[in-house]
């Protein structure tokens, strides 16, 4: 395990490479970015999620001096970047529609950029060999963009943006076209290749796992705001809202009424039914008496069992519906009585055939008072 | 079947606007010269039978052909308009290329205000647009007087009647053949390239040159065959701007067809001149493929 934790922004005297200052773009009267104002630091890998059209691509293009903010600051390094256009900041960005020379060789689109530096045509030769290698091109370096395929072209893009070995790089969507094995062996590249040289990586992605794995940090971006920053462990296990909550993997909400019991709340959520009791609250929520909350519980935190559990906080009975069968887990739909659905996920340790419990079965679902969240609803 | 119905309406075309009138002009180039009408021998006389196809066969000769290499107008005439129409071929294009790149850069909007204005010429006769040019470019023309009233000269510019006329001229009637293949290469252009050029470090300038210039190259070259073709066989503007000194090949065509009535030569030059295009129409063909297989 690593022995020094990388966790720049905790540290107050640390600063930032990249600073939003209450960014604003408007495109026309269509709001891209609302008032956005967020730090980046050096070495972290970063990445921005959200649905289509949120505004992510937006945020690299301002980044990368493309697009103007309409208000607020863009500092990089320090350094206002209003007036630095995007051939002089120390950024390299990989676009999403990879934009890469129809005219020239995959070797020259990797080249492009080195050629411009006017660096010794030797070590120019070392580095194009070199990314080619990365990003297994060698092959394909004599041919032209409209001669691969689209996962290669994705490559040459990537390979494109690397060469320079910029202070930052900001991959949109680099890695969408790969098979999931490419994919994986990439995204331990690109860690690699940030291990090694220290660059700053902004990176958009529409894959979660791939957040997850490779991020410091990450972003959940809902129509030009930003609803949560925080480790890819405390996007999963702490959302801050339901929206983050239901967008990052699966998720049980159960709406209710809260009423402070003990050292937590009990959640009031249908007719006759005993409260819910969870003693875990999102990031700054305290509900008071009666407010309106939801729960949020992971499938994977939903015991099933065919018999009442005990000694568990929340057990509640209810009825098969669907299995869903994944492999390594399934996916257990119950009914609740009022209606309410929710979904279990356990390990599959043993055989289907071997399960006490099956389709139209009545079953227990339970979990316990620090697995599920309190948001507000 | 469908497929031989589609491609036989253009071939039909081909056959009997092209094949059949080039088949003519072709067989009266390798026939005499003849005091009738027409004004040429021999002519096909199926009546009298099998005699008479091998007594028409027989009078074929490519005597008009071996004419033109002992006279040396032909061959000075052939190059001199080489020339021409490859200088004003140029010049076309560096006048057009700033005005299909400007098109192109404008506001959407303004576009086909634009693309209106480059075709508009079309509406007016293509005659009076020439001798409108003989109005401005005479010693008492409008671009003297101008000139003279700036006080720029004092003399007044002999403009018309030499070869700068025609080069003005053939620049201005086909300026729309150079923009409109252009201006379509650079407006199918990826803004995003422009933007990752200068993102990997280039300028403006030489994004525009790593990247529109090269990427706009098929563009260029088929407006270059589009003004080169027409302006070789030109014979309009060379006969109304200028003058006698120059010397271009269609207006010696014109000259043996009309003034000497010797259509077998005549048709003579016609036909190397349309050899001499093939190269280039082969060229500009070929060019067009390449870009269509690149666009895939
Ligand atoms: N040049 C522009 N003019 C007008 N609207 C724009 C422009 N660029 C982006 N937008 C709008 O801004 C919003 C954000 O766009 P952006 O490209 O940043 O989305 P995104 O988060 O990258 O989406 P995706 O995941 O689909 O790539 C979209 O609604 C888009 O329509
Ligand atoms: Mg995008």
């Amino acid at each position: 395990m690593e022995q020094h934790v990388f966790a720049p922004w905790l540290n107050p005297d640390e600063k930032p490479l990249i600073q939003f200052k209450g960014v604003t773009k408007r495109f026309g009267d269509f709001t891209a970015i609302d008032n956005q104002t967020l730090d980046i630091y050096a070495k972290e890998f970063f990445a921005l999620l959200g649905p289509s059209g949120c505004g992510k691509t937006t945020m690299m293009r301002i980044l990368a001096g493309f697009e103007q903010p309409t208000e607020g600051q863009i500092l990089i390094g320090g350094k206002d970047m209003r007036a630095i256009p995007p051939n002089e900041r120390p950024v390299n960005m990989m676009f999403q529609s990879y934009a890469l020379f129809p005219h020239l060789t995959v070797w020259e689109n990797i080249a492009f950029g080195l050629k411009r530096e006017g660096i010794p045509k030797d070590q120019l030769n070392a580095r194009v060999e070199e990314m080619l290698r990365l990003t297994r091109l060698a092959k394909f370096a004599k041919r032209k963009p409209h001669q691969i395929s689209g996962g290669q072209r994705q490559r040459v893009a990537l390979a494109r943006s690397l060469a320079k070995a910029p202070k930052l790089l900001l991959l949109d969507e680099p890695l969408g076209a790969l098979d999931k094995k490419l994919r994986q062996e990439t995204q331990f590249e690109l860690m690699d290749i940030q291990e090694k040289t220290g660059t700053t990586f902004v990176i958009v992605t529409h894959d979660q796992e791939e957040a997850m794995t490779v991020a410091s940090r990450v972003a959940v971006m809902d129509e030009g705001r930003i609803i949560q920053v925080a480790t890819p462990a405390d996007i999963y296990e702490a959302p801050s809202s339901v929206y983050v909550a239901d967008f990052i993997g699966d998720v049980n909400i159960i709406q209710g009424t809260a009423l402070k019991a003990g050292d937590g709340y009990d959640i009031a959520w249908a007719e006759g039914r005993a409260p819910l009791h969870s003693k875990r609250e999102g990031d700054g929520f305290s509900p008071t008496n009666g407010a309106s909350v939801a729960l949020a519980i992971r499938p994977e935190k939903v015991s099933i069992s065919a018999e009442q559990p005990s000694g568990v906080t929340n057990a509640v009975k209810g009825r098969i519906i669907d299995i869903a069968y994944l492999g390594n887990l399934s996916t257990y739909h119950v009914e609740l009585e009022g209606g309410q659905m929710i979904k279990a996920q356990t390990a599959n340790t043993r055989r289907l055939s071997r399960r006490s419990y099956t389709w139209e079965d009545e079953v227990w679902v339970s979990w316990t008072d620090t697995a599920a969240v309190l948001l507000e609803g | 079947m469908r497929k031989f119905a589609l491609i036989a309406l253009p071939y039909t075309w081909l056959v009997l606007l092209f094949f059949v009138p080039f088949l003519i002009v072709l067989k009266i180039s390798l026939s005499d010269l003849a005091l009738a009408r027409p004004p040429y021998a021999p002519q096909l006389d199926l009546s009298a039978g099998w005699q008479g196809i091998k007594d028409f066969f027989g009078g074929l000769d490519f005597e008009n052909f071996i004419w033109l290499t002992t006279d040396d107008l032909y061959w000075k005439a052939y190059l001199s308009s080489l020339k021409i129409a490859v200088i004003s071929t140029l010049l076309t294009l560096m006048v057009g290329y700033p005005m299909a790149y400007g098109m192109a850069k404008a506001p959407e909007e303004w576009r086909p205000a634009m693309m209106m204005l480059v075709i508009l010429p079309f509406s007016t006769s293509f005659l009076i647009r020439v001798y409108s040019w003989m109005g401005i470019l005479s010693t008492e023309g409008y671009l003297n007087q101008f000139l003279l009233g700036l006080g720029l000269i004092s003399e007044p510019l002999m403009i018309l009647n030499t070869p700068v006329a025609v080069y003005i001229g053939i620049v201005y009637t086909y300026l729309p053949f150079m923009i409109l293949p252009i201006y379509a290469a650079l407006d199918k252009l990826d803004g995003s390239l422009l933007e990752a050029a200068e993102d990997l470090g280039c300028s403006r300038f030489t994004a525009f040159w790593l990247v529109t210039f090269p990427l706009s190259r098929s563009g260029m070259i088929a407006g270059c065959f589009l003004v080169f073709i027409p302006a070789l066989g030109e014979f309009v503007i060379p006969s109304l701007l200028g003058g006698s000194e120059t010397l271009m090949i269609g207006k010696v065509l014109y000259e043996e067809f009309f003034n000497n009535r010797d259509w077998p030569v005549a048709s003579a030059v016609a036909v190397v001149l349309l050899l001499i295009l093939i190269i280039p129409i082969v060229l500009f063909q070929r060019n067009q493929q390449k870009e269509r297989e690149a666009g895939q």
